[in-house]
């Protein structure tokens, strides 16, 4: 019962905030109600048993991506009243589309009721033993090890994309010459002087 | 009683909101963006969904690389997005013909 009404109160949040970010008027709002159906995602797959997707999806989603998105839209000066497009023009076809994609799709999913799927042999059956986070743990380390290094890379060729794009070099600004403060020596740098007494030193 | 069917219905209409915002803000590209990550998050629901109720383990797993896609993607677009608003002072999808595909 507890669940019924946990999954329908995170489903209609999740549905109501996705309605949001898509026809909000203003970008950062739109990230707002983002975030909003990111955490109730989360609390559906807490619901259905996978708490590590679930933390991965507040940490990621919410914690980097979202925040990332936050800071795109805020840090560029964008009109985005000019940006919004005539909605009426295309509304009705669109929403006939819509409603047929959502409806083909759901059909296609209750047709799942009509022949049962039968996994004849499971590839990582589920221990009831064990946690979530360790089971996946253990199948993550071991059998699928490479599409896990694989998928670092992904996140490494990203991160590096990501610079690579947006560094610029600005005029005016002093950068380090590491080569050139490796191979100063004390000879070039220092000089040896012995001043007459009542001199002084020209520097 | 809740079974997969109603979570495969949550993530058939997200999927479905995603692809409508896509067209709802056709010229303002960071919602394109965001409605590009709200398809994705109904297809991480879907494999979750699918993994519990089948007691299999690897649509968790396959959900994690979607999740790591869904990462680099937004991290990579969103650069994109910069430098193009850097050199045009817009980023209206109209304008968007430099390289006149």
């Amino acid at each position: 019962m507890i669940q019924a009404i946990a999954f329908y109160l995170f489903a209609a949040i999740l549905v109501v905030s996705a309605g949001l970010t898509i026809s909000s008027r203003n970008p950062v709002h739109s990230v707002m109600w983002l975030i909003l159906a990111f955490f109730n995602a989360a609390g559906l797959m807490v619901l259905v048993g996978a708490e590590f997707i679930a933390m991965l999806l507040v940490i990621v989603y919410v914690g980097a991506v979202a925040v990332l998105f936050l800071f795109v839209v805020m840090m560029m000066d964008i009109d985005f009243a000019q940006l919004k497009t005539d909605v009426a023009r295309y509304a009705a076809i669109g929403l006939a589309l819509g409603a047929a994609l959502a409806a083909e799709i759901m059909i296609a999913a209750f047709a799942w009721n009509a022949g049962r799927i039968d996994l004849t042999r499971r590839v990582a059956p589920v221990d009831r033993a064990l946690p979530n986070i360790e089971a996946l743990g253990q199948l993550l380390y071991t059998r699928y090890l490479f599409l896990f290094e694989a998928a670092g890379f992904v996140l490494l060729v990203a991160m590096i994309g990501a610079i690579v794009l947006t560094h610029r070099e600005r005029a005016g600004t002093r950068a380090q010459n590491i080569s050139r403060q490796v191979a100063r020596r004390p000879q070039d740098a220092t000089r040896n002087v012995k001043p007459a007494v009542g001199q002084g030193v020209e520097l | 009683m809740i079974g997969l069917i109603h979570y495969l219905v949550v993530s058939a209409i997200l999927f479905t909101l995603g692809c409508a915002g896509i067209f709802l803000n056709r010229k303002n590209l960071i919602v394109i963006l965001m409605a590009i990550e709200l398809i994705l998050l109904s297809v991480n629901i879907n494999l979750v969904a699918f993994s519990s109720f089948l007691g299999d383990l690897v649509g968790q797993v396959f959900s994690m690389f979607v999740l790591t896609v869904a990462a680099g993607e937004a991290a990579i677009g969103l650069a994109i997005l910069v430098i193009y608003y850097r050199g045009r002072g817009t980023i209206a999808t109209d304008d968007v013909n430099r390289m006149k595909g």
